[in-house]
């Protein structure tokens, strides 16, 4: 049988499924296991154990200096910031992209606009946000936004273009105005796509927390990655990063689950 | 119920002509086909109609008022694909219409205004068989299906023009043979002037009162550019073919009586099923 025709079943899908997790464990494991024994005291890869002590004292425990739990501290800050970066970013591409896609006007007027700042790398103007908006929350949030929402723009305006042009001219025989037509007609469609479209972002929204959490902060996450590198402190870094990875997959999931339960007409709508 | 009048209407794209002289005259309620080969400027002729193209000389009049240039409440249209809204439940598209119209700022009715919007929605799907089915998303519906509630979504808003861009085209033999005995019914039940371009020769002469064929005079290909297509020829139906009259004319068929509301041009009501036992 050719490969193309060979579909795993559902017990076999499962264990493709585990298999490459299950060899990054191994890998570092071995890798571990082998430094330890040359070295007991090696920091670079440290054993499970270390591992589990360290969030143990991390989550678990009231952190003396500041009287916390500082990893649940630090998630929230995080969160804080991504959740309302995001939620400004959302807000506003619906509204843009709507705009943009739907008026031809407002395509030509901001369209080229939105595709020049899209290609600005945020990165380079968080000097400028630090220097302009000095280093709280606000230049955090400002970077996450300018980060994500040009993109979220522009993909969302090209969505409510891709909507068939008879829908729009069968509106108007039914009477629609413009305003009608964005209510009824775009916005209702775009909503799927737009959830389509943060969730694309969530992986950029998550580089430039961490990078502003980096430079700047004194909680979060990102900035306790980066507190903690100073004293090779892997054993933080590693359940860290594994805590950050399984947030993102769970936003992702979460956005997944949203989208079939609120919409559920648009998953045939994707299939054409 | 609207009698549409071409003056000598011209389209071009640039340098390429796609139609030339196009004169004639729609009577109101009138049933028109219109039939060609592909590429003869027939989906043209019904955008123009539409608004969606404007000609570039010439005028098209409604009921001798210059037509508007966008497409507007009075005509209808029922497009081949992607005439019903994929996010609205089959009740929510034949309302959408009439919430378009009463609720300009939201455009959602509710309560009362809302119930007798949805009773009015639900008497018209039964109409045109599609009764049970009105939670359904168009998806789940048959292609036949999806083009009766697009019939009934465009008839919902009253217009007084209905445009059919090959509605029927995808539909297989016996279906569409269905859906064409329903097309019949509401033109003769409610006041539209019909307008319907087709592929289908026995579907034209099936359904049509006039049958209109477009074609390019000049077919050279040095000649393809310069040369748009124009009627080549109009052909009444015989016996003469035309739609049924007022209810003062003619008593009801059996299995239903006349409606004594006042009959708003373009909405179902002049006859209304009797309820089945």
């Amino acid at each position: 049988m050719r490969l193309v025709n060979i579909r795993p079943g559902r017990q076999m899908r499962f264990y493709l499924l585990a298999l490459p997790f299950l060899l990054v464990a191994i890998a570092y494991f071995a890798g571990s296991s082998a430094r330890l024994a040359q070295n007991p005291n090696d920091k670079l890869l440290p054993a499970l154990p270390n591992m589990v002590q360290a969030v143990k004292q991390m989550a678990f425990e009231v952190d003396p200096r500041t009287g916390s739990y500082l990893m649940a501290t630090d998630t929230v800050a995080s969160l804080g910031r991504l959740g309302s970066a995001l939620a400004v970013s959302t807000v506003a591409a619906l509204v843009l992209g709507i705009v943009i896609g739907l008026l031809p006007g407002a395509n030509a007027l901001l369209g080229p606009f939105v595709s020049v700042t899209s290609m600005v790398p945020p990165l380079a103007l968080l000097p400028i946000l630090f220097i302009v908006m000095g280093l709280g929350e606000n230049s955090k949030i400002a970077l996450i936004v300018i980060g994500t929402l040009p993109c979220m723009i522009r993909d969302l305006a090209m969505k409510v273009q891709e909507l068939p042009r008879e829908q729009i001219v069968k509106a108007q025989t039914l009477g629609a105005s413009t305003w009608q037509i964005a209510l009824r007609i775009a916005m209702p469609q775009t909503l799927p796509r737009l959830i389509d479209v943060l969730r694309l972002q969530l992986g950029p929204a998550w580089l430039f927390l961490i990078a502003a959490e980096a430079i700047a902060s004194d909680s979060g996450l990102g900035y306790r990655i980066f507190l903690v590198r100073r004293y090779l402190a892997m054993d933080v870094i590693i359940p860290y990063v594994a805590w950050i990875t399984l947030l993102a997959f769970l936003i992702d999931v979460a956005l997944r689950v949203l989208q079939r339960r609120l919409f559920p007409w648009f998953a045939s709508v994707r299939a054409e | 119920m609207s009698a549409i009048r071409f003056d000598d209407v011209w389209k071009e794209y640039g340098d390429h002509i796609v139609l030339e002289r196009i004169t004639m005259e729609v009577e109101p309620r009138a049933f028109i086909a219109l039939v060609g080969p592909s590429g003869c400027g027939k989906t043209t002729l019904l955008r123009m109609l539409l608004g969606e193209e404007q000609p570039s000389r010439g005028q098209i009049t409604v009921d001798g008022k210059p037509l508007r240039a966008e497409p507007d409440a009075d005509r209808g249209v029922v497009f081949q694909r992607y005439s019903v809204f994929p996010h609205l439940t089959v009740l929510q598209n034949v309302l959408l219409g009439r919430e378009l119209r009463d609720a300009k700022f939201t455009a959602r009715l509710f309560g009362a205004a809302r119930r007798a919007a949805t009773d009015e929605a639900m008497a018209l799907l039964a109409e045109v068989g599609l009764a049970g089915q009105e939670s359904k998303y168009p998806s789940a519906l048959s292609g036949g299906m999806q083009q009766r509630l697009a019939l009934a979504q465009a008839i919902m808003r009253g217009p007084k023009i209905l445009l059919l861009d090959e509605p029927f085209g995808a539909l297989d033999p016996g279906i569409r043979a269905d859906i064409h005995l329903l097309m019949k019914r509401l033109w003769n039940e409610t006041h539209l002037t019909v307008v319907m371009v087709t592929h289908d020769l026995s579907e034209a002469f099936g359904l049509a009162t006039r049958v209109i064929a477009l074609e390019r005079q000049r077919n050279r290909p040095e000649e393809r550019e310069r040369y748009g297509a124009t009627v080549s020829r109009d052909l009444e139906i015989f016996p003469r073919r035309s739609a049924e009259l007022r209810s003062s004319v003619q008593p009801a068929p059996t299995g239903t009586t006349r409606s004594d509301q006042e009959h708003q041009p373009g909405r179902p009501g002049a006859l209304v099923l009797k309820e089945q036992p």
